[in-house]
C-alpha cells in the first residue's frame, strides 16, 4: 500500500485568480485609483498636472499619517477612534510649548510626539491589561484628548509659531513641480511600516495577533506586547501627523482633526484591509487615502460640489468592506 | 527497562475542592505513541496541561530524560522540546505556510540585512518549510499561499509539521482529529505514525477508540485523576478498554481484567479475567 499523501486540494486557476484579486493585495484599490484618475483625467486638463498631483499628496498626507496608525491597530484586529484627537493634542502641546514657555521648537515637538506615544500606550494598556475593547477604550479616549485640547488651549488657535515647527510645510521643486517635505516625509513613513510589516519578525507578529491571537500566543509569541507596541507605535506617529498638520496650517488649532478618526478608517479600508484583522497591506493605505484626495480633488476641479465627494466616499466605503466579506467567504 | 523519555510521578492538582489530578503517573517511552484516553473529567486535560506547562501541579514531579523539570510555561516546556499541536488548529490562516512554521521563530538575514535592519530570510525558511513538508510527505502546491486556502487536514498537517519541526523530545497532540472528516482523520494518523517513524516519541490524547487502536502502541487509561492502567492495543478489546476506563474493569497486578461493577460489565459486553491474550 502507498502512504497517502495529503494532497493539494483541486482548484481553478480562475478561483486562484480571483483569490490573488480579493485578498491580501493592493491590486483592487489600485484598479480603483487608476480608474479615478482616468476619469478626471479625461474630464479636465487641470488634473494631471504635477502641481495638481502634488496638491493632492499634500491634501491627503495628515490623513494618510494617521491612517499608518490605524492600519496598524486594524490589523491587529482593534479599532482607533481617538487617533484624530490625540493627534489635535499633539499640535496644541508641540506650538503653545514653542510659542508661549520658550521651550526651543525642536524639544517642544519631541514634547508633543511624547505626549501623544503617551496616548497611544495608554490605549495600549488599557487594551492588554484591564483588557477593555478597543473600540471602547478609544471612544473614552477620543474624549478625553478632546476635552484636554480645548481645555489647554483655552479654545485658543496657537499662531506665531518659530518657523522650525512650519519646516516641514516648505518645499523643493522636482522639474517644474513642487513638493513639500511634509509629503517626502508621509511617503516614507509608508515606506518604512510597509518593510516592518513585511520583513520583519514584529510585522509577522502583527499579522499573527489580528489573525488568531490564541495561535499567536501558543507558538510563544508575547501577544500583549506586540499589542502594546502597535498602540505606542501608533500614538508616535499621530504625533508626527500632528506636526505635518502644523507645517500645513501654520498654527495650532484646537478644532483641527475632528474627522479625522473616521476619515483614516475610510482610507484603510478603502485600501482593501481587513477590519476583522489579519489581512492588509499598508499600502494599500496610501492608495485608498488617494482615492479619497483624487476624487475630492477632481470633483472640485470640476466644479461638483464637495457634498458629492462624501457620497461617493460613503459608497466606496460599503463596496469595500463587501468585497472583503465576499472574498472571507469564498475562502471558507 | 528502557528510560522513560517524559514521565511523571504522583502530580497531584486541585481546584479549589475539585482534585483534577490525585497522584496521577505517566510514562512515554522512547519511540512510542502513546494514548491518553479517560473519560470527561478523568484528568486527561490537566494531566497534558502539567506536562506542557500550561498549569503548574500543586504536587508531584516531571521528569524529562530523567531530570526532574518545572515548567511554568508553555513557553518553557516548548523550550525544553516538548511540541504540542492542539484540536484547534492553532495556525495563522492568513499567513503563509513557511511563516506559519517559524511563527514566533523567524529567522533572520545574516549580516547587516539581519542586525540592524531585522530583515527576514524568507527564502532560508521557504526551503526549510518544504524539506519540513517533504519530510513528512505533505503535499502543497505552493508555500506562499495563505493557510486558510488549505484543507483542514492540511492545515492540521502544517501544525503537526511544525510541531515535530521543532520538538527535540517529545510532540504531543491534544485531540487532532476531532476537528476533521474521516479521510482527513486519516491522513493525520499517517503523519503521527511518521512523526513517530523519525524517532520522536508522541502522545496523542483522544476520544475516537478506532484511532487510538489503530496507531498506539500503549494506551494510557486515566480515571478519576490517576493513571489506572497502561494496556497494549493487541492485548485487550476496544470495549474492555472502555470498561476499564468507566470503572465496569479494572486491570490486576498481573495485568489481568477483573470485574468490578458486575452490571456495567455485562451492559459493556465484558467479563472479567481476560489477561493479555493467550494466558487468560
Amino acid at each position: 500500500m502507498t502512504a497517502p499523501t495529503i494532497a493539494p486540494p483541486e482548484r481553478s486557476a480562475a478561483t486562484a485568480i480571483r483569490q490573488r484579486l480579493l485578498t491580501g493585495s493592493v491590486v483592487g484599490p489600485l484598479v480603483a485609483l487608476l480608474i479615478a484618475c482616468a476619469f478626471f483625467a479625461t474630464q479636465t486638463d487641470r488634473f494631471l498636472t504635477g502641481g495638481n498631483l502634488s496638491l493632492i499628496i499634500q491634501q491627503v498626507m495628515v490623513v494618510g499619517t494617521l491612517a499608518i496608525g490605524q492600519t496598524l491597530i486594524i490589523l491587529t484586529a482593534g479599532i482607533d477612534l481617538a487617533n484624530g484627537a490625540i493627534m489635535a493634542f499633539g499640535t496644541i502641546v508641540m506650538t503653545k510649548l514653542a510659542v508661549e514657555s520658550g521651550l526651543p521648537p525642536l524639544l517642544a515637538v519631541l514634547a508633543g510626539l511624547a505626549v501623544c506615544t503617551a496616548f497611544g500606550l495608554a490605549n495600549g494598556l488599557l487594551v492588554t491589561r484591564v483588557p477593555l475593547p478597543p473600540f471602547i477604550v478609544t471612544l473614552g479616549m477620543l474624549n478625553i484628548a478632546f476635552a484636554l485640547t480645548h481645555l489647554y488651549s483655552d479654545e485658543q488657535t496657537v499662531t506665531g509659531l518659530p518657523p522650525e515647527l512650519t519646516a516641514l510645510g516648505n518645499t523643493f521643486a522636482i522639474g517644474d513641480t513642487q513638493v513639500t517635505y511634509g509629503s517626502v516625509v508621509t511617503i516614507a513613513l509608508f515606506l518604512l511600516f510597509a518593510y516592518l510589516l513585511g520583513q520583519t519578525a514584529w510585522g509577522k507578529h502583527v499579522y499573527a495577533v489580528g489573525n488568531n491571537a490564541e495561535a499567536a500566543r501558543l507558538t510563544g509569541i508575547r501577544t500583549n506586547r506586540v499589542l502594546l507596541g502597535v498602540y505606542a507605535t501608533a500614538g508616535l506617529v499621530y504625533g508626527i501627523a500632528g506636526l505635518l498638520l502644523v507645517a500645513r496650517t501654520g498654527v495650532g488649532d484646537p478644532q483641527a482633526g475632528q474627522t479625522d478618526n473616521l476619515d483614516s478608517i475610510t482610507a484603510v479600508v478603502l485600501g482593501g484591509t481587513s477590519l476583522f484583522g489579519g489581512r492588509g497591506l499598508i499600502l494599500g493605505t496610501l492608495i485608498g487615502a488617494l482615492i479619497v484626495g483624487v476624487i475630492r480633488n477632481g470633483l472640485q476641479l470640476i466644479g461638483v460640489p464637495s457634498i458629492y465627494q462624501i457620497l461617493i466616499t460613503g459608497i466606496l466605503v460599503i463596496l469595500a468592506v463587501t468585497v472583503d466579506q465576499i472574498s472571507r467567504r469564498r475562502v471558507k | 527497562m528502557t528510560e522513560p523519555v517524559l514521565a511523571a510521578r504522583g502530580l497531584v492538582k486541585r481546584y479549589g475542592h475539585v482534585t483534577a489530578l490525585d497522584g496521577a503517573d505517566f510514562e512515554l517511552l522512547p519511540g512510542e505513541v502513546l494514548a491518553v484516553i479517560g473519560d470527561n473529567g478523568a484528568g486527561k486535560t490537566t494531566l497534558i496541561k502539567a506536562l506542557t506547562g500550561a498549569i503548574v501541579p500543586d504536587e508531584g514531579e516531571i521528569l524529562l530524560d530523567g531530570r526532574p523539570v518545572s515548567f511554568r510555561s508553555p513557553l518553557e516546556a516548548r523550550r525544553a522540546g516538548i511540541e504540542t499541536v492542539y484540536q484547534e488548529l492553532a495556525v495563522a490562516p492568513a499567513l503563509d505556510i513557511a511563516s506559519n512554521l517559524f511563527l514566533g521563530r523567524e529567522r533572520r538575514r545574516k549580516g547587516v540585512l539581519g542586525s540592524v535592519l531585522r530583515m527576514l530570510d524568507k527564502p532560508g525558511m521557504r526551503a526549510e518549510a518544504a524539506r519540513h513538508m517533504q519530510d513528512l510527505k505533505i503535499g502543497i502546491r505552493s508555500l506562499t499561499q495563505p493557510v486558510e486556502n488549505l484543507s483542514g487536514g492540511q492545515r492540521q498537517g502544517v501544525a503537526v509539521a511544525r510541531a515535530a519541526a521543532w520538538a527535540r523530545h517529545v510532540v504531543i497532540m491534544d485531540e487532532p482529529t476531532a476537528a476533521l472528516g474521516v479521510k482527513e482523520s486519516a491522513q493525520v494518523l499517517d503523519l503521527i505514525r511518521r512523526v513517530r517513524d523519525r524517532g520522536l516519541p508522541v502522545v496523542l490524547i483522544s476520544h475516537n477508540m478506532p484511532h487510538v487502536f489503530e496507531i498506539a502502541d500503549r494506551i494510557h487509561i486515566q480515571r478519576l485523576g490517576r493513571r489506572v492502567a497502561v494496556v497494549k492495543p493487541g492485548d485487550h478489546a476496544m470495549s474492555e478498554v472502555v470498561a476499564i476506563m468507566t470503572g465496569a474493569l479494572r486491570v490486576d497486578e498481573r495485568d489481568r481484567t477483573v470485574v468490578v461493577d458486575t452490571q456495567a460489565a455485562q451492559a459493556a459486553g465484558v467479563s472479567g479475567e481476560q489477561g493479555p491474550k493467550g494466558t487468560a
